[in-house]
Protein backbone atom coordinates (compact mmCIF):
# COMPACT_ATOMS: atom_id res chain seq x y z
CA UNK A 1 0.00 0.00 0.00
CA UNK A 2 1.54 3.27 -1.11
CA UNK A 3 1.67 5.87 2.00
CA UNK A 4 0.08 8.91 0.24
CA UNK A 5 -2.80 6.20 0.25
CA UNK A 6 -3.30 6.84 4.08
CA UNK A 7 -2.66 10.61 3.97
CA UNK A 8 -4.30 13.51 2.63
CA UNK A 9 -7.46 12.80 4.38
CA UNK A 10 -8.82 15.91 6.98
CA UNK A 11 -6.59 16.18 9.43
CA UNK A 12 -9.73 17.49 11.79
CA UNK A 13 -12.32 15.13 10.70
CA UNK A 14 -15.44 16.40 11.74
CA UNK A 15 -14.77 20.29 12.17
CA UNK A 16 -12.98 20.14 8.56
CA UNK A 17 -15.90 18.14 6.76
CA UNK A 18 -18.37 20.77 8.64
CA UNK A 19 -16.69 23.62 6.44
CA UNK A 20 -16.19 21.64 3.51
CA UNK A 21 -19.87 20.94 3.51
CA UNK A 22 -21.31 24.39 4.21
CA UNK A 23 -19.21 25.64 1.18
CA UNK A 24 -20.44 22.87 -0.74
CA UNK A 25 -24.33 23.85 0.48
CA UNK A 26 -23.63 27.58 -0.07
CA UNK A 27 -22.17 26.89 -3.92
CA UNK A 28 -25.52 25.08 -4.62
CA UNK A 29 -27.86 27.36 -2.87
CA UNK A 30 -26.03 30.40 -4.83
CA UNK A 31 -25.20 28.82 -7.75
CA UNK A 32 -22.13 30.77 -9.59
CA UNK A 33 -21.08 31.69 -6.70
CA UNK A 34 -16.37 30.26 -6.18
CA UNK A 35 -15.85 28.66 -2.62
CA UNK A 36 -12.37 27.87 -1.44
CA UNK A 37 -12.36 23.72 -0.24
CA UNK A 38 -9.32 23.38 1.90
CA UNK A 39 -8.34 20.65 3.70
CA UNK A 40 -7.57 17.27 1.24
CA UNK A 41 -4.57 16.39 -0.84
CA UNK A 42 -5.88 13.75 -2.63
CA UNK A 43 -3.32 12.01 -4.99
CA UNK A 44 -3.25 14.27 -8.86
CA UNK A 45 -4.75 13.96 -10.64
CA UNK A 46 -8.20 14.18 -8.37
CA UNK A 47 -7.62 18.14 -7.27
CA UNK A 48 -8.08 18.70 -3.82
CA UNK A 49 -11.11 20.42 -4.11
CA UNK A 50 -12.45 16.84 -5.69
CA UNK A 51 -10.76 15.29 -3.14
CA UNK A 52 -13.12 17.30 -0.05
CA UNK A 53 -16.01 16.88 -1.86
CA UNK A 54 -15.41 12.97 -1.90
CA UNK A 55 -14.77 13.39 2.07
CA UNK A 56 -17.59 15.24 2.84
CA UNK A 57 -20.83 13.67 0.68
CA UNK A 58 -19.29 10.06 0.16
CA UNK A 59 -19.00 6.94 1.93
CA UNK A 60 -20.15 3.14 1.81
CA UNK A 61 -23.94 4.17 1.10
CA UNK A 62 -22.87 5.83 -2.19
CA UNK A 63 -21.59 4.22 -5.24
CA UNK A 64 -19.59 6.23 -7.53
CA UNK A 65 -17.97 6.41 -10.75
CA UNK A 66 -14.50 7.72 -11.91
CA UNK A 67 -13.77 8.72 -15.11
CA UNK A 68 -10.78 6.85 -16.90
CA UNK A 69 -8.40 9.35 -16.29
CA UNK A 70 -8.61 9.46 -12.41
CA UNK A 71 -9.31 5.16 -12.27
CA UNK A 72 -5.33 4.90 -11.12
CA UNK A 73 -4.29 2.64 -8.45
CA UNK A 74 -3.37 5.71 -5.92
CA UNK A 75 -7.00 7.49 -6.50
CA UNK A 76 -8.95 4.89 -6.06
CA UNK A 77 -7.05 3.28 -3.41
CA UNK A 78 -7.63 6.74 -1.47
CA UNK A 79 -11.28 7.13 -2.01
CA UNK A 80 -11.62 3.50 -0.78
CA UNK A 81 -9.44 3.96 2.28
CA UNK A 82 -10.61 7.29 3.29
CA UNK A 83 -14.34 7.29 2.56
CA UNK A 84 -15.41 2.99 2.03
CA UNK A 85 -17.32 3.91 -1.23
CA UNK A 86 -17.94 1.07 -3.50
CA UNK A 87 -16.95 2.15 -7.23
CA UNK A 88 -19.22 1.02 -9.66
CA UNK A 89 -21.06 1.71 -13.24
CA UNK A 90 -22.44 5.38 -14.61
CA UNK A 91 -25.72 3.87 -14.32
CA UNK A 92 -25.72 3.05 -10.35
CA UNK A 93 -23.67 6.37 -9.82
CA UNK A 94 -24.23 8.59 -6.95
CA UNK A 95 -21.32 10.60 -7.39
CA UNK A 96 -19.47 10.83 -10.70
CA UNK A 97 -15.84 12.24 -10.74
CA UNK A 98 -14.11 12.92 -13.89
CA UNK A 99 -14.00 16.19 -16.64
CA UNK A 100 -16.53 17.25 -19.01
CA UNK A 101 -15.46 15.62 -21.81
CA UNK A 102 -15.17 11.95 -20.08
CA UNK A 103 -18.31 12.73 -18.19
CA UNK A 104 -20.46 13.00 -21.95
CA UNK A 105 -22.90 11.84 -22.85
CA UNK A 106 -24.74 12.65 -19.25
CA UNK A 107 -27.67 10.21 -20.24
CA UNK A 108 -26.37 7.11 -18.46
CA UNK A 109 -26.37 8.66 -15.53
CA UNK A 110 -29.35 8.25 -12.97
CA UNK A 111 -31.89 11.41 -13.36
CA UNK A 112 -33.98 10.10 -10.17
CA UNK A 113 -37.80 9.13 -10.83
CA UNK A 114 -41.15 11.45 -10.82
CA UNK A 115 -41.81 10.29 -7.48
CA UNK A 116 -38.06 10.31 -5.86
CA UNK A 117 -36.12 13.35 -7.63
CA UNK A 118 -33.85 12.98 -5.69
CA UNK A 119 -32.40 9.97 -6.11
CA UNK A 120 -30.18 11.50 -8.53
CA UNK A 121 -26.60 11.27 -9.81
CA UNK A 122 -24.22 14.57 -8.71
CA UNK A 123 -21.77 14.84 -10.83
CA UNK A 124 -18.34 16.48 -10.26
CA UNK A 125 -16.70 17.66 -12.67
CA UNK A 126 -13.29 19.30 -12.48
CA UNK A 127 -12.27 22.38 -14.91
CA UNK A 128 -8.69 23.97 -15.79
CA UNK A 129 -10.64 27.27 -14.05
CA UNK A 130 -13.65 28.21 -12.55
CA UNK A 131 -14.22 32.46 -13.22
CA UNK A 132 -17.66 34.81 -12.91
CA UNK A 133 -17.61 35.27 -16.24
CA UNK A 134 -18.91 33.07 -19.48
CA UNK A 135 -22.58 31.39 -19.26
CA UNK A 136 -25.61 33.76 -18.10
CA UNK A 137 -27.26 31.91 -14.83
CA UNK A 138 -30.90 32.65 -13.96
CA UNK A 139 -33.09 30.92 -11.50
CA UNK A 140 -33.38 30.19 -7.95
CA UNK A 141 -30.45 31.34 -5.63
CA UNK A 142 -29.53 33.83 -8.05
CA UNK A 143 -30.93 37.45 -7.29
CA UNK A 144 -30.93 38.56 -10.54
CA UNK A 145 -28.51 36.65 -12.85
CA UNK A 146 -24.58 35.59 -12.22
CA UNK A 147 -22.07 34.12 -14.34
CA UNK A 148 -19.61 30.88 -14.64
CA UNK A 149 -17.72 29.84 -16.64
CA UNK A 150 -19.15 26.86 -18.07
CA UNK A 151 -17.69 24.41 -20.86
CA UNK A 152 -20.68 24.54 -22.57
CA UNK A 153 -24.41 26.06 -22.14
CA UNK A 154 -26.53 23.38 -24.21
CA UNK A 155 -26.20 20.27 -21.81
CA UNK A 156 -27.21 22.20 -19.00
CA UNK A 157 -30.28 23.38 -20.83
CA UNK A 158 -31.23 19.91 -21.53
CA UNK A 159 -30.83 19.00 -18.07
CA UNK A 160 -33.09 21.93 -16.87
CA UNK A 161 -35.67 21.04 -19.28
CA UNK A 162 -36.13 17.94 -17.22
CA UNK A 163 -37.11 19.48 -14.18
CA UNK A 164 -37.51 18.38 -11.35
CA UNK A 165 -35.74 15.20 -12.70
CA UNK A 166 -32.44 15.81 -13.49
CA UNK A 167 -28.50 16.21 -12.51
CA UNK A 168 -26.49 18.16 -10.31
CA UNK A 169 -23.21 19.62 -10.70
CA UNK A 170 -20.37 20.36 -8.59
CA UNK A 171 -17.41 22.17 -10.78
CA UNK A 172 -13.78 22.11 -8.82
CA UNK A 173 -10.77 23.41 -10.23
CA UNK A 174 -7.48 23.38 -8.15
CA UNK A 175 -8.58 24.04 -4.25
CA UNK A 176 -12.02 25.79 -5.58
CA UNK A 177 -15.79 24.73 -6.14
CA UNK A 178 -18.91 26.17 -8.11
CA UNK A 179 -22.13 24.08 -8.15
CA UNK A 180 -25.50 24.00 -10.48
CA UNK A 181 -28.55 22.64 -9.50
CA UNK A 182 -31.09 21.16 -12.20
CA UNK A 183 -33.19 24.70 -11.46
CA UNK A 184 -30.48 26.81 -12.32
CA UNK A 185 -31.46 28.18 -16.56
CA UNK A 186 -28.05 28.60 -18.54
CA UNK A 187 -27.70 30.58 -21.64
CA UNK A 188 -24.30 30.39 -23.36
CA UNK B 1 -17.22 17.52 34.85
CA UNK B 2 -14.86 16.87 31.99
CA UNK B 3 -14.67 19.07 28.60
CA UNK B 4 -18.15 18.24 26.83
CA UNK B 5 -16.29 18.37 22.96
CA UNK B 6 -13.89 14.84 24.44
CA UNK B 7 -16.92 12.97 24.88
CA UNK B 8 -19.17 13.96 22.07
CA UNK B 9 -18.05 14.34 18.18
CA UNK B 10 -18.89 17.44 16.78
CA UNK B 11 -22.28 18.73 16.91
CA UNK B 12 -23.24 15.64 18.33
CA UNK B 13 -23.93 13.36 14.95
CA UNK B 14 -21.61 10.76 14.04
CA UNK B 15 -20.05 11.90 10.90
CA UNK B 16 -21.62 8.91 8.37
CA UNK B 17 -25.18 10.57 9.85
CA UNK B 18 -24.11 13.86 8.77
CA UNK B 19 -23.12 12.98 5.41
CA UNK B 20 -26.58 11.20 4.76
CA UNK B 21 -28.27 13.98 6.14
CA UNK B 22 -25.34 16.74 4.20
CA UNK B 23 -26.34 14.84 0.50
CA UNK B 24 -30.49 14.94 1.69
CA UNK B 25 -29.67 18.97 1.77
CA UNK B 26 -28.33 19.41 -0.98
CA UNK B 27 -30.72 17.17 -3.27
CA UNK B 28 -33.49 19.35 -1.18
CA UNK B 29 -31.74 22.94 -2.53
CA UNK B 30 -31.50 21.44 -5.66
CA UNK B 31 -35.33 20.35 -5.86
CA UNK B 32 -36.78 23.25 -4.00
CA UNK B 33 -40.41 22.77 -1.95
CA UNK B 34 -39.64 18.72 -2.59
CA UNK B 35 -39.51 16.59 0.74
CA UNK B 36 -36.16 14.82 0.76
CA UNK B 37 -36.84 11.03 2.57
CA UNK B 38 -33.79 10.90 5.17
CA UNK B 39 -32.98 8.70 7.57
CA UNK B 40 -33.97 10.53 10.80
CA UNK B 41 -31.97 9.49 14.37
CA UNK B 42 -32.96 9.65 17.52
CA UNK B 43 -32.13 12.70 19.48
CA UNK B 44 -31.66 13.16 23.47
CA UNK B 45 -35.42 14.78 23.39
CA UNK B 46 -38.48 14.06 22.64
CA UNK B 47 -40.15 14.17 19.16
CA UNK B 48 -41.91 17.08 18.63
CA UNK B 49 -39.53 19.30 20.35
CA UNK B 50 -37.18 20.09 17.35
CA UNK B 51 -35.12 17.00 16.42
CA UNK B 52 -35.73 17.71 12.62
CA UNK B 53 -34.33 21.10 12.96
CA UNK B 54 -32.04 19.68 15.36
CA UNK B 55 -30.77 17.25 12.69
CA UNK B 56 -30.28 19.63 9.85
CA UNK B 57 -28.73 22.73 12.00
CA UNK B 58 -25.73 19.70 13.23
CA UNK B 59 -25.27 19.05 10.15
CA UNK B 60 -24.92 22.35 8.78
CA UNK B 61 -23.25 23.88 11.90
CA UNK B 62 -19.21 25.18 11.57
CA UNK B 63 -17.29 26.37 14.38
CA UNK B 64 -17.16 29.55 13.07
CA UNK B 65 -21.21 29.89 13.41
CA UNK B 66 -23.34 32.17 15.96
CA UNK B 67 -26.41 30.20 16.56
CA UNK B 68 -29.78 31.76 17.61
CA UNK B 69 -32.82 29.58 18.57
CA UNK B 70 -36.06 30.79 18.50
CA UNK B 71 -39.77 28.89 19.51
CA UNK B 72 -42.50 31.06 18.62
CA UNK B 73 -40.18 34.08 17.94
CA UNK B 74 -39.28 33.72 21.48
CA UNK B 75 -35.82 33.36 22.30
CA UNK B 76 -36.39 32.72 26.42
CA UNK B 77 -38.51 29.39 26.00
CA UNK B 78 -37.82 26.13 27.19
CA UNK B 79 -37.04 24.78 23.96
CA UNK B 80 -35.17 27.45 22.90
CA UNK B 81 -32.90 27.67 25.62
CA UNK B 82 -32.45 23.54 26.35
CA UNK B 83 -31.99 23.67 22.07
CA UNK B 84 -29.27 26.19 22.30
CA UNK B 85 -27.02 24.70 25.34
CA UNK B 86 -26.85 21.17 23.32
CA UNK B 87 -25.19 23.24 20.71
CA UNK B 88 -22.92 25.44 23.19
CA UNK B 89 -22.43 21.93 24.89
CA UNK B 90 -21.70 19.67 22.27
CA UNK B 91 -20.51 22.26 19.31
CA UNK B 92 -18.87 25.15 21.44
CA UNK B 93 -20.53 27.17 19.28
CA UNK B 94 -21.33 30.98 19.88
CA UNK B 95 -24.46 32.12 20.61
CA UNK B 96 -26.96 35.16 19.95
CA UNK B 97 -30.25 36.37 20.97
CA UNK B 98 -30.08 39.34 18.48
CA UNK B 99 -31.31 38.15 14.67
CA UNK B 100 -28.61 40.26 12.70
CA UNK B 101 -25.57 38.87 14.62
CA UNK B 102 -26.47 34.85 13.72
CA UNK B 103 -25.11 33.13 11.05
CA UNK B 104 -27.50 29.95 11.71
CA UNK B 105 -30.99 30.80 13.00
CA UNK B 106 -33.46 27.60 14.06
CA UNK B 107 -36.82 28.18 14.60
CA UNK B 108 -39.86 26.73 16.06
CA UNK B 109 -43.55 28.45 14.16
CA UNK B 110 -41.88 32.48 13.05
CA UNK B 111 -39.61 34.31 10.94
CA UNK B 112 -37.56 36.76 12.26
CA UNK B 113 -39.68 40.43 12.04
CA UNK B 114 -36.07 41.97 11.03
CA UNK B 115 -34.88 41.08 7.15
CA UNK B 116 -32.78 38.11 6.37
CA UNK B 117 -29.49 38.64 5.15
CA UNK B 118 -27.81 36.85 2.18
CA UNK B 119 -25.43 35.52 4.99
CA UNK B 120 -27.61 33.96 7.16
CA UNK B 121 -29.88 30.17 7.07
CA UNK B 122 -32.98 29.64 8.76
CA UNK B 123 -33.61 26.26 9.74
CA UNK B 124 -37.29 25.49 10.70
CA UNK B 125 -38.18 22.85 12.77
CA UNK B 126 -41.43 20.49 11.13
CA UNK B 127 -44.14 18.79 12.47
CA UNK B 128 -45.90 17.68 9.57
CA UNK B 129 -44.10 18.29 6.21
CA UNK B 130 -46.73 16.96 3.83
CA UNK B 131 -49.41 19.93 3.30
CA UNK B 132 -51.66 17.21 1.83
CA UNK B 133 -51.68 15.03 4.77
CA UNK B 134 -54.72 15.92 6.38
CA UNK B 135 -56.25 15.54 2.85
CA UNK B 136 -54.99 11.86 1.79
CA UNK B 137 -53.36 10.02 4.65
CA UNK B 138 -51.57 7.43 2.37
CA UNK B 139 -48.34 8.66 1.72
CA UNK B 140 -48.18 6.60 -1.12
CA UNK B 141 -50.93 8.63 -2.85
CA UNK B 142 -49.51 12.04 -1.90
CA UNK B 143 -46.03 11.11 -3.42
CA UNK B 144 -47.96 10.40 -6.73
CA UNK B 145 -49.82 13.91 -6.58
CA UNK B 146 -46.45 15.77 -6.09
CA UNK B 147 -45.48 13.96 -8.73
CA UNK B 148 -48.37 14.65 -11.33
CA UNK B 149 -48.49 18.16 -10.00
CA UNK B 150 -52.28 17.13 -9.07
CA UNK B 151 -52.96 19.37 -6.19
CA UNK B 152 -56.84 20.43 -7.01
CA UNK B 153 -57.40 18.81 -3.91
CA UNK B 154 -55.70 21.54 -1.91
CA UNK B 155 -57.93 24.16 -3.60
CA UNK B 156 -61.05 22.17 -3.35
CA UNK B 157 -59.68 23.00 0.70
CA UNK B 158 -59.44 26.19 0.58
CA UNK B 159 -62.28 26.98 -1.88
CA UNK B 160 -64.44 25.17 1.69
CA UNK B 161 -63.13 27.05 3.64
CA UNK B 162 -64.34 30.11 2.05
CA UNK B 163 -67.57 28.60 1.42
CA UNK B 164 -67.92 28.01 5.43
CA UNK B 165 -66.34 30.83 6.68
CA UNK B 166 -66.69 33.25 3.92
CA UNK B 167 -62.81 33.60 3.82
CA UNK B 168 -59.75 31.42 4.12
CA UNK B 169 -59.71 30.15 7.58
CA UNK B 170 -56.26 28.51 7.74
CA UNK B 171 -53.95 31.11 9.69
CA UNK B 172 -51.18 28.96 10.06
CA UNK B 173 -49.11 26.58 8.36
CA UNK B 174 -51.04 28.17 5.10
CA UNK B 175 -49.65 26.45 1.81
CA UNK B 176 -47.15 28.09 -0.64
CA UNK B 177 -46.24 26.71 -4.09
CA UNK B 178 -42.49 26.73 -4.89
CA UNK B 179 -40.50 28.32 -7.60
CA UNK B 180 -43.94 27.77 -9.83
CA UNK B 181 -44.08 23.31 -8.99
CA UNK B 182 -44.03 21.62 -5.80
CA UNK B 183 -46.42 22.62 -2.87
CA UNK B 184 -44.96 23.07 0.17
CA UNK B 185 -45.94 23.31 3.97
CA UNK B 186 -44.06 26.23 5.35
CA UNK B 187 -44.28 24.77 9.01
CA UNK B 188 -46.61 26.17 11.72
CA UNK B 189 -45.78 29.43 10.92
CA UNK B 190 -48.40 32.25 11.14
CA UNK B 191 -49.18 32.96 7.78
CA UNK B 192 -48.23 36.77 8.56
CA UNK B 193 -44.66 35.42 8.10
CA UNK B 194 -45.59 33.92 4.88
CA UNK B 195 -44.64 36.72 2.56
CA UNK B 196 -41.54 37.10 4.04
CA UNK B 197 -40.43 33.51 2.38
CA UNK B 198 -40.82 34.85 -0.91
CA UNK B 199 -37.36 36.21 -2.96
CA UNK B 200 -35.73 35.97 0.83
CA UNK B 201 -32.26 36.30 0.62
CA UNK B 202 -31.72 33.31 3.36
CA UNK B 203 -31.33 29.63 2.43
CA UNK B 204 -34.45 28.21 4.38
CA UNK B 205 -34.12 25.06 5.42
CA UNK B 206 -36.80 22.50 7.07
CA UNK B 207 -36.00 19.68 9.23
CA UNK B 208 -39.03 16.85 10.27
CA UNK B 209 -37.74 14.63 12.74
CA UNK B 210 -40.47 12.15 13.15
CA UNK B 211 -41.73 12.27 9.84
CA UNK B 212 -38.18 11.88 8.27
CA UNK B 213 -38.01 14.47 5.84
CA UNK B 214 -35.69 17.53 4.74
CA UNK B 215 -36.58 20.19 2.60
CA UNK B 216 -35.57 23.79 1.50
CA UNK B 217 -36.14 27.06 -0.22
CA UNK B 218 -33.00 28.42 -2.06
CA UNK B 219 -32.23 32.14 -1.85
CA UNK B 220 -34.36 34.44 -3.91
CA UNK B 221 -36.84 31.74 -5.06
CA UNK B 222 -40.68 32.33 -5.53
CA UNK B 223 -42.69 31.22 -2.90
CA UNK B 224 -46.46 31.98 -3.57
CA UNK B 225 -49.22 31.50 -0.75
CA UNK B 226 -52.10 29.89 -2.37
CA UNK B 227 -55.16 32.09 -3.02
CA UNK B 228 -58.16 32.55 -5.45
CA UNK B 229 -58.37 35.58 -7.60
CA UNK B 230 -61.34 36.90 -5.90
CA UNK B 231 -60.18 35.51 -2.25
CA UNK B 232 -56.56 37.04 -2.76
CA UNK B 233 -53.84 36.01 0.09
CA UNK B 234 -53.92 38.24 2.95
CA UNK B 235 -51.15 38.52 5.68
CA UNK B 236 -53.34 38.69 9.02
CA UNK B 237 -52.43 40.05 12.21
CA UNK B 238 -54.31 40.82 15.47
CA UNK B 239 -55.54 44.96 15.20
CA UNK B 240 -53.49 46.54 17.86
CA UNK B 241 -49.98 47.97 18.15
CA UNK B 242 -47.67 46.01 20.99
CA UNK B 243 -47.97 47.02 24.53
CA UNK B 244 -44.80 46.89 25.31
CA UNK B 245 -43.10 48.24 22.39
CA UNK B 246 -45.76 49.89 20.44
CA UNK B 247 -44.78 48.54 17.25
CA UNK B 248 -47.70 48.34 14.86
CA UNK B 249 -46.58 45.92 12.11
CA UNK B 250 -45.25 43.21 14.16
CA UNK B 251 -47.19 39.70 14.67
CA UNK B 252 -48.49 39.46 18.28
CA UNK B 253 -49.17 37.77 21.01
CA UNK B 254 -52.20 37.66 23.11
CA UNK B 255 -51.41 37.40 26.85
CA UNK B 256 -53.84 37.03 29.61
CA UNK B 257 -52.72 39.50 32.37
CA UNK B 258 -55.59 39.18 35.14
CA UNK B 259 -58.48 36.82 36.48
CA UNK B 260 -61.33 39.82 34.72
CA UNK B 261 -60.52 38.69 31.24
CA UNK B 262 -57.85 42.05 30.70
CA UNK B 263 -55.36 41.29 28.46
CA UNK B 264 -51.98 42.47 25.93
CA UNK B 265 -50.62 42.32 22.75
CA UNK B 266 -46.89 42.01 22.77
CA UNK B 267 -44.60 41.19 19.67
CA UNK B 268 -43.86 37.38 19.80
CA UNK B 269 -40.25 38.15 18.50
CA UNK B 270 -38.94 39.36 21.69
CA UNK B 271 -35.40 40.23 20.41
CA UNK B 272 -37.06 42.85 17.87
CA UNK B 273 -39.51 43.92 20.57
CA UNK B 274 -36.56 44.38 23.13
CA UNK B 275 -34.69 45.98 20.18
CA UNK B 276 -37.33 48.76 19.96
CA UNK B 277 -37.52 49.34 23.54
CA UNK B 278 -33.85 49.98 23.96
CA UNK B 279 -34.02 52.32 20.67
CA UNK B 280 -36.84 54.00 22.93
CA UNK B 281 -39.78 53.33 21.99
CA UNK B 282 -42.79 52.94 24.47
CA UNK B 283 -46.09 50.75 24.30
CA UNK B 284 -49.47 51.73 26.32
CA UNK B 285 -48.46 49.28 29.30
CA UNK B 286 -44.64 49.78 28.65
CA UNK B 287 -42.12 51.01 31.02
CA UNK B 288 -39.46 53.03 29.15
CA UNK B 289 -35.97 51.43 28.93
CA UNK B 290 -34.10 53.34 31.75
CA UNK B 291 -36.83 52.53 34.23
CA UNK B 292 -36.82 49.11 33.61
Amino acid sequence: MQAETLSGGFADTARDAARAFRAVLDAMARPGSIHEMAGAAPPAPLSPAAGAVALTLCDPETPVWLAPSLATPEVEGWLRFHTGAPLGPREAAQFAFGSWEELAPLTDFPIGTAEFPDRSATLVVGLPGLAPAGARLTGPGIREAAALSLPEAEAFARNAALYPLGLDFIFTAGSRLAALPRTTRVEG
Amino acid sequence: MTDMSQDYNFAYLDEQTKRMIRRALLKAVAIPGYQVPFASREMPMPYGWGTGGVQVTAACLTPEDRLKVIDQGADDTTNAVSIRKFFERTADVAVTEATSEASIIQTRHRIPEQALSEEQILVYQVPIPEPLRFLEPRESETRKMHALEEYGLMHVKLYEDIAKNGHIATAFAYPVKVEGRYVMDPSPIPKFDNPKMDDCPALQLFGAGREQRIYAVPPFTKVVSLDFEDHPFEAGRAAHDCALCGAGDSYLDEVIIDDEGGRMFVCSDTDHCRTRREAGHTGALGVPEAFA
